[in-house]
């Protein structure tokens, strides 16, 4: 059984088409990637697909590890081990990371019946994912994104996913704003939690990422729609050649 | 002399002889002037501009008593106190509780008493301080209080003298029912003198259900770099009606830091007015407050900068869930001498329902060229993105909303510059945000 499978997914924002019949599936262990222009739907599909409210579904299904995934609200896709490392992380002033982290991964264990985490055990958890991300104390006790550089935004998503550790991460352009140390971090953190029981995917506009998170599965989204399939060649492919051949004006 | 009054509104007639200081020819002349004042005045309607937001006709149609002088004492377990070590006067149904009580080792030049005492022991501290701020003039409230003062606080600190521990007022009420409604007019007279330092922190709880009116008249007087912290908490009954009226002359280089928390009450009014009476003061008025229900939050403010070198801070943030209506009215005179004003002032309010509301009204009056003045008002919901960030996270709708709600309220009280009077009022907060 795949762990998500994606077809003829439409969706519209302000009652304009940007999905127009996405078919994907992906099993447990894999990675793959979605490369596409800017504006062609890349983000649009991340939102779809962790319920963000705005973004209307106008046909298609989406089945994750079994259920109907469209029918959940997000936080009920969260427990399900959906989680989406976002493009634009938002700040949250007032909140700490730590408090955040551990209501969140809190209130997923107990949708899980799992006990919950007392604050020592979390401190430890959380201080040793962020140790793998060369993350300071300081940074873990500060409010949520705040004052964050863009690059220590994105090891936070990083930092995130792994104290989450969910089925499905989805990754909407993480490699954007980071240095190439960051993006090696970064990169290794996701590559620590590949698993045969796991799945990515890793959205992005440029190769770069791909040399460190490399994909089994390379697909390309163009006007709304999955234009080619093919391996990590086709990544370096469009690296070359750029989106021109999809109808896109501008060069990867 | 015994000298019954017919009740010209929802207050019962009052017995003057049975007041504390009865026998004191200048405080029954007050009495009797701030009878025939509120007579004359009334409850304040919207008519008066400065209650265009905030109407008092739910007091009219109830009729309050005074506690009666010879009440027992109500049995009071915990008192919820700010630092363990503090100095501490109680106040339980607006009456004076010794037994509550703790005053030991309070510096020398401190007077620290209850109003009942000071009358008894030093009437002439008493004559000289009441009525040194809070001019009755057009104000019914404070006619209200004058009427029928009983019990209270004085507090004096001499020249230089700096009070280390904070010094609580807590005022609980524990009387009172929708059938037989109380009422109390605590005055609170605070003095320090030139150079004197002290830290004020006080706590009006009662419980829900209880029905009675704290009408509070506070009248603060800093002498020339004295510095004054001065916070409250009120988290009074839900069915509870509380007015205080709070007023503050500061002198040179004085510095006045205050803060009012509004959890409480069916209806709050807690109105400052302070007098920036010298050059280089330091004047912060700042508050938060919390409301859901039918409850109804007003803070009104005055910053009256008459010379120059002065700085003044106001934030006041709130959120307002229900039908709770939250007003604020902030007003900042900048007068012709006053040049060099530094002011800031800004007004949050978080809005959680389709029903709720708040009225906000900045004034500022700026008669001099050479100041810096700012505010700033916003009302809005809980952000959308911060939302749907949380709940991709997997936090529960309700729970994402309300850390934000606790995030905005913990940052508000960011104002308050002593740390265990910041960490008690967060923790109330909290409690109070977790009741609902
Ligand atoms: N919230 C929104 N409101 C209106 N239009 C939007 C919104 N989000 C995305 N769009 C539009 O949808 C299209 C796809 O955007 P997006 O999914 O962000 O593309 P990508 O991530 O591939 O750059 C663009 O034309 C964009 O302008
Ligand atoms: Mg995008």
């Amino acid at each position: 059984m795949p762990l998500i499978e994606i077809k003829n997914l439409h969706a519209s924002v302000d009652g304009k088409e940007i999905l127009k019949g996405i078919d994907l599936t992906i099993d447990a262990g894999e990675v793959h990637a979605i490369m596409g222009p800017n504006g062609s739907g890349k983000s649009t599909l991340s939102y779809v697909l962790a319920g963000r409210d705005g973004y209307e579904v106008t046909d298609g299904s989406v089945t994750f590890a079994g259920v109907d995934l469209l029918a959940l609200e997000p936080e009920e896709r969260a427990a399900a081990g959906l989680f989406l490392a976002f493009q634009y992380p938002v700040e949250i002033p007032g909140v700490s990371n730590t408090t955040f982290l551990k209501e969140a991964l809190n209130a997923i264990r107990k949708t899980r019946g799992e006990p919950a985490l007392d604050a020592m055990q979390f401190l430890k958890l959380i201080r040793a994912k962020a140790k793998d991300l060369s993350m300071t104390d300081e940074m873990i006790k500060r409010a949520v994104n705040v004052g964050f550089s863009g690059g220590e935004k994105k090891r936070n998503e990083a930092l995130q996913m792994a104290v989450l550790q969910p089925k499905l991460a989805i990754l909407d352009e993480t490699d954007s704003g980071l240095d190439i140390d960051a993006l090696r971090i970064v990169a290794e953190g996701v590559n620590a939690l590949r698993s045969p029981e796991r799945a990515m995917l890793v959205i992005t506009h440029y190769q770069r990422l791909l040399d460190y998170i490399v994909p089994d599965v390379v697909h390309v989204l163009a006007h709304g729609r999955i234009q080619r399939t093919g391996g990590k060649e086709l990544a370096l492919e469009l690296e070359a050649k750029g989106y021109a051949e999809f109808g896109a004006d501008e060069a990867a | 002399m015994t000298t019954t009054t017919a009740s010209p509104l929802p207050f019962a007639p009052f017995q003057q002889a049975a007041l504390p200081g009865a026998d004191l020819p200048w405080l029954a002349d007050l009495r009797r002037a701030g009878r025939d004042r509120f007579a004359a005045l009334g409850l304040p309607t919207p008519r008066n501009e400065a209650w265009k937001f905030t109407t008092l006709r739910p007091l009219e149609k109830l009729s309050f008593a005074p506690v009666p002088a010879d009440a027992p004492a109500v049995p009071v377990d915990a008192i919820p106190a700010v630092a363990a070590d503090s100095h501490r006067l109680v106040f339980v149904d607006g009456r004076f509780r010794p037994d509550l009580s703790r005053r030991q080792g309070l510096p020398a030049g401190v007077t620290l008493l209850s109003l009942g005492e000071a009358l008894s022991t030093v009437p002439a501290q008493v004559e000289a301080m009441l009525g040194r701020t809070a001019a009755v003039d057009g104000h019914a409230l404070l006619a209200l209080n004058a009427a029928y003062l009983a019990d209270g606080v004085l507090l004096h600190v001499a020249k230089g003298v700096t009070v280390d521990r904070p010094i609580e007022l807590v005022f609980l009420a524990a009387g009172g029912s929708a059938d037989a409604p109380l009422a109390w007019h605590p005055r609170l007279l605070l003095a320090l003198e030139d150079n004197a330092e002290a830290t004020l922190v006080e706590q009006h709880l009662g419980r829900d259900g209880a029905v009675y009116l704290s009408n509070v008249a506070a009248e603060v007087v800093a002498g020339p770099g004295a510095r004054l912290h001065h916070y409250k908490l009120q988290e009074e009954g839900r069915d509870a009606f509380h007015l205080a009226t709070l007023t503050t002359r500061l002198g040179r280089d004085a510095t006045y830091d205050s803060f009012v928390l509004n959890l409480g009450a069916r209806l709050a009014r807690h109105e400052a007015r302070s007098l920036l009476d010298g050059t280089g003061i330091t004047c912060r008025v700042s508050g938060a407050y919390a409301i859901a229900g039918s409850q109804h939050s007003d803070i009104t403010t005055l910053i009256d900068h008459a010379h120059p070198h002065c700085t003044s801070r106001e934030v006041v943030k709130g959120v307002i869930g229900g039908q709770g209506r939250a007003v604020f009215q902030g007003k900042i005179i900048v007068r012709p001498d006053a040049q060099k004003t530094d002011g800031y002032q800004l007004n949050r309010a978080l809005l959680l329902s389709d029903t709720a509301e708040i009225d906000s009204k900045p004034e500022l009056e700026i008669y001099a060229d050479d100041v810096k003045c700012s505010h700033g008002a916003t009302a809005g919901e809980l952000d959308d993105d911060q939302l749907f960030y949380l709940r991709a996270r997997g936090l529960p709708l309700e729970q994402a909303r309300a850390l934000l709600v606790a995030a905005f309220l913990d940052e508000a009280v960011d104002e308050v510059v002593s740390e265990p009077v910041r960490e008690h009022f967060r923790s109330r907060i909290h409690a109070v945000l977790e009741r609902r």
